[in-house]
């Protein structure tokens, strides 16, 4: 075998080792990578109340109710809902029927105090005509 | 004759004929090839650099929730791609300078680096603008925004390595640093983050209106195109700069040997200072 060989044999088995070895760290490390919790992840997981979370997930339809700068929502992942209060203001794409992100603290299982709503955007775009067709459709 | 050597025969007889790869390694067939397509490339460039951005600034619908801001994403998804590409483009041609030792691949490599960076940073920074009125944060430590953040880092750290320290480390490190490919294309999907997942580089149709993706599609090539013309441009002056360092390196020790001093040692110290 000349040197270039064992060279390629070398690195790219180190590599493929290093590979692996980050696949398997990346999968262990999973629960402690993710940016929100959904609200039923949140049933099953027991989170200090002083303990700052995120939650993510859509805003109910029609649950949303406003007094001065406090809005009160309920937050759903289809499955399960989680109150939520926020005084602040709130981001322009937030709407009911939006993807948002609370950071906040859970006060108990079902009433999360938010400090920062951000909204989150899904993938889709199209012109606002387009929107309204497929709308009235 | 059976068919298989007649196959051989015939694979044997245009070996001749094709330039092999190592031909294509060889700098003077570098210089040809720079000065053939240079022109052609600046000019689509500048070609489809003009109608994206028409298409993406004016002539294209605002979004049905973000309005005007989604003009943003046709300057940041088309760079995210390039910043993706050019540190793919990194890796390789460390690949090739660790195992057949090419000094070419190294000076591809160093000439792609800053590309990429400007790249990355081209993305962060539209990202953060379009984040502030649609997320309400310039920025968030998600998993998508804190690996692209990682991948600036990676090409910082391959450039001071290759220019302070070791290129062949440098290399190494680029290889390592190539896990962090997969990592920012699979984040959305794997994690929760507040990135939004993929609209275009997805399987099934893409989540992006048809009167949409052409600005995108035309951005993107003017992106590439800059890519290739600048770093034509750089590989080359890299190659012209190193040959200018060589000739004069042995000017020089000509000039020490004849004056009786330890020509070798000199020349040694003169080129780990002069060329870096």
């Amino acid at each position: 075998m000349k040197p270039k060989h064992q060279r390629l044999v070398l690195i790219s088995g180190a590599l493929m080792g290093f590979g692996l070895a980050s696949f398997f760290i990346l999968t262990s490390l999973r629960d402690n990578l993710v940016f929100f919790y959904t609200p039923s992840e949140l049933q099953q997981k027991y989170i200090h109340r002083e303990k700052r979370i995120r939650v993510g997930g859509i805003v109910k339809p029609r649950s949303v109710k406003r007094e001065g700068e406090t809005a009160r929502f309920f937050l759903t992942d289809q499955k399960n809902t989680l109150k939520v209060i926020y005084s602040g203001i709130l981001p322009d794409l937030f709407r009911e029927g939006q993807g948002i992100v609370a950071e906040g603290y859970l006060q108990d299982p079902t009433l999360f105090r938010a400090e920062i709503v951000l909204a989150k955007h899904d993938e889709t775009y199209m012109p606002k005509e387009v929107a309204d067709r497929l709308k009235r459709e | 004759m059976s068919y298989t050597r007649l196959l051989f025969l015939r694979f044997k007889g245009r070996r001749k004929l094709l330039p092999s790869w190592h031909t294509l390694a060889r700098p003077r067939v570098f210089f040809k090839l720079a000065k053939a397509v240079l022109p052609l490339t600046f000019t689509l460039t500048g070609l489809l650099f003009a109608i994206g951005l028409y298409l993406g600034l004016v002539a294209s619908p605002a979004d049905y929730q973000q309005g005007e801001a989604v003009r943003i994403m046709y300057v940041h998804v088309p760079a995210s791609w390039m910043a993706l590409l050019v540190y793919g483009f990194l890796t390789l041609m460390s690949f090739f300078a660790l195992i057949w030792r090419h000094p070419l691949a190294e000076i591809f490599a160093i000439s792609a680096v800053p590309i990429g960076m400007v790249f990355t940073s081209l993305s962060l920074l539209t990202g953060a603008l379009w984040g502030k009125p649609m997320w309400g944060t310039f920025w968030e430590w998600d998993a998508r925004l804190t690996s692209v953040f990682i991948l600036f880092l990676l090409y910082g750290f391959y450039w001071i390595l290759y220019k302070t320290y070791s290129r062949r480390i440098a290399s190494y490190c680029a290889l390592v640093g190539a896990i962090n490919l997969p990592i920012v294309k699979g984040s959305v999907e794997w994690w929760n983050t507040l990135h939004q997942s993929a609209s275009v580089m997805k399987f099934g149709a893409p989540s992006l209106h048809s009167t949409m993706l052409p600005p995108l599609l035309f951005m993107a090539g003017a992106y590439f195109f800059y890519f290739i013309g600048v770093f034509i441009l750089r590989a080359r002056t890299e190659l012209r700069r190193r040959k200018v360092f060589s000739q004069r390196h042995c000017e020089r020790s000509e000039a020490t040997q004849s004056s009786g001093l330890p020509g070798s040692l000199r020349s040694l110290a003169m080129t780990k200072k002069s060329i870096s």
